[in-house]
């Protein structure tokens, strides 16, 4: 009888079977598996979200634990209080320039990976990548040692060159560049993504440009970028996203005293929202910072991929 | 036969379109072309300057816990003088034994139940067909995206009206229900299986749960390492929750990195005690050791596991 109801001569339209029966025994079980995530969401997502934006809107203090409602207060502080700027300029200091250097070098070390054979590699992508599984207290605690101004490694290498290193972790020009340094250590993620797009890249394109008279740079610069323009995107934004929220090197290296006032240089979002929630116990002001930060990174995202998909080349047109 | 079909010219394999096979191998094969004896050189140079450029800090540390306190600043390798009392230190001084075992304890639980909810939560994404079923999943995707110092605050909160603040349950409790880069790494995986055998099975009268754990399961274990690996890394380095939960306790309930960070400030001159910086360097290195023999063991799976996702698509 249904079937009567359709007009003649045109296709029967195939519709997914859930709209005959939306709720029928397939559909209950895959509710039923993806159950724990929507559990999760609910509570650690959504509600954290609604939680964090409720209490922005309070004075809730830690340490008494009370909270009266306040208004928009919390959010006219982010633009009274001197260093939320000094962190917001410092965590784009260091996000403009960390990001760039670290796909760059991650591209370079990729692409030295994938012009050794396999098995030679194997050696060189394990030793790469040992940074990475170091703890980031460990890398500090390395690093604090090495960055020293006056006999640490860093400094005895450049003094091979004639260069008088600077005081890394003390002068507050250089204690951004030691954290940019230290993420460098460790880039190695993105080393290996870059390195299985490189491995996608089609040979024969080379191939091709080879025999139209294009060297190495030529070819790298109009066949490779290209062809993993793609991963470079997605590492772009990764990385961005993580950037403004970078945490762990500063507060470990400059801020984990709170008696010891290290000057602001490396003062980042991420640490002055810590410091305002766990040792000042103002989790409203800093519910409020982190809404600006996530507002940032929203911003920032949102630019980046209506950027990116103009420069990206998607094989096989744009999905 | 297989070694006949490998060894023909490379040239002869490629000038015929229809070796499907060597025409695949091409294709995965890295690019790798000789260029002269001087590319070569500047290759390898650079490659082994940068490993030394990696390695270079691991072995600096490992000498500097044998260093007595004077010479820690020192950047020979080989200690002039050298000295085995650090370790007694660290040992005696600091609860090592507890944070490692606290870390280990945490990094299994959330690294076992992580993998576990994500992949049956995968699997509900992959297999079954329902209303709503891609905006839930583009909602999954949306939560990757979203940064973990926004939801920092209200988690801790949550946590603490539920009451466990001061346990370590905050930092493998939300794992119970998934992590959504783990979600969308194990679905990948489910719908590179062949559909077919899924539904001989459920014509067999195989229940849906049993297809999760008969068929599936079984046949993903790969991504299951690569699941547990990345999030006992991800556990067992993680310092800011630790942080958060636990900083208020005792020293001996902390994890590794809080420890070492509660290390950094007991040495160091500006809270009042001494510069033992051997004494950091060494819980340092003690603690890093067990994360470089799990990646030591690990590490096929882990890279192939990276460097090969690129590779189904």
């Amino acid at each position: 009888m249904a079937t009567a109801l359709e007009p003649r001569g045109k296709r029967r339209i195939k519709r997914p079977r859930w709209i005959k029966e939306p709720f029928n025994r397939e559909a209950r079980a895959g509710y039923l598996f993806i159950l724990p995530w929507i559990i999760g969401f609910l509570v650690f997502t959504l509600g954290a979200m609604i939680y964090s934006l409720v209490i922005s809107f309070t004075n809730y203090d830690l340490s008494t634990n009370t909270a009266a409602p306040v208004g928009f207060s919390n959010y006219e502080r982010l633009l009274e209080d001197p260093k939320v700027m000094t962190s917001l300029g410092n965590t784009l200091y260091y996000a403009v320039l960390s990001v760039p250097l670290e796909i760059c070098f991650a591209l370079l070390l990729a692409y030295l990976l994938h012009r050794i054979p396999d098995r030679g590699a194997g050696v060189f992508r394990v030793i790469y990548y040992l940074p990475k599984m170091t703890p980031s207290v460990a890398a500090a605690s390395i690093f604090l040692l090495l960055l020293n101004g006056n006999s640490g490694a860093i400094n005895t290498f450049l003094g091979w060159f004639g260069i008088d290193g600077p005081q890394w972790l003390i002068d507050p020009t250089w204690m951004k560049p030691s954290i940019i340094l230290i993420g460098l250590w460790s880039v190695s993620g993105t080393m290996l993504i870059l390195l299985a797009a490189l491995k996608n890249v089609p040979k024969d394109l080379y191939e091709a440009a080879a025999l139209d008279g294009a060297g190495a740079v030529r070819q790298f610069f109009s066949v490779t970028v290209p062809m993993i323009s793609n991963a470079l995107f997605f590492c772009t934004i990764v990385l961005t996203i993580a950037a403004l929220q970078i945490f762990d090197q500063a507060f470990l290296l400059f801020y984990r005293d709170t008696t010891n006032a290290a000057p602001d240089a490396a003062l980042f979002v991420g640490v002055y929202l810590f410091q305002q929630a766990f040792q000042q116990f103002n989790m409203g002001f800093a519910a409020a910072i982190a809404w600006l930060l996530f507002v940032i990174i929203l911003l920032v995202t949102v630019v980046q991929v209506r950027f990116g998909n103009k420069l990206v080349y998607y094989e096989g047109g744009r999905s | 036969m297989a070694s006949v079909v490998n060894s023909q010219p490379q040239a002869l394999a490629e000038s015929n379109p229809d070796n499907r096979s060597a025409a695949a191998k091409s294709r995965t094969s890295p690019w790798y072309k000789p260029r002269g004896i001087i590319g070569q050189t500047v290759l390898w140079a650079l490659l082994i300057g940068f490993s030394i450029l990696f390695l270079y800090p691991f072995v600096w540390l490992l000498s500097a816990t044998f260093k007595p306190r004077e010479d820690v600043f020192d950047n020979r390798l080989i200690p002039e003088t050298w000295v085995f009392d650090n370790y007694v230190q660290v040992w005696e001084q600091l609860p090592l034994l507890s944070w490692l075992g606290n870390s280990f304890t945490i990094a299994l639980l959330a690294a076992g139940l992580v993998t576990i909810s994500s992949s049956i939560v995968a699997f509900g994404f992959a297999y079954f067909r329902f209303p709503f079923r891609n905006l839930l999943f583009g909602l999954v995707l949306g939560t990757m995206m979203l940064p973990g110092a926004v939801t920092l605050i209200p988690q801790y909160l949550i946590w603490k009206d539920l009451g466990f603040l001061g346990t370590n349950v905050p930092l493998w409790g939300a794992n119970l229900f998934g992590s959504a880069f783990y979600i969308f790494l194990q679905r990948q995986f489910f719908l590179g299986l062949p559909r077919d055998i899924f539904e001989a099975a459920r014509i067999d009268g195989c229940s849906y749960f049993g297809l999760f754990r008969r068929i599936a399961l079984p046949l993903s274990i790969p991504s299951f390492i690569i699941v547990f690996v990345f999030e006992f890394q991800a556990s067992w380095t993680n310092l800011q929750a630790p942080l958060v939960y636990l900083n208020f306790g005792q020293p001996s309930e902390y994890t590794v990195p809080l420890g070492i960070s509660y290390a950094m400030s007991l040495f160091s001159p500006t809270s009042g005690g001494e510069a033992d910086y051997q004494y950091v360097m060494t819980a340092a290195l003690l603690v890093t050791l067990p994360m470089l023999i799990l990646f030591a063991i690990g590490q096929r799976y882990f890279i192939e596991g990276l460097a090969g996702q690129g590779r189904k698509g």
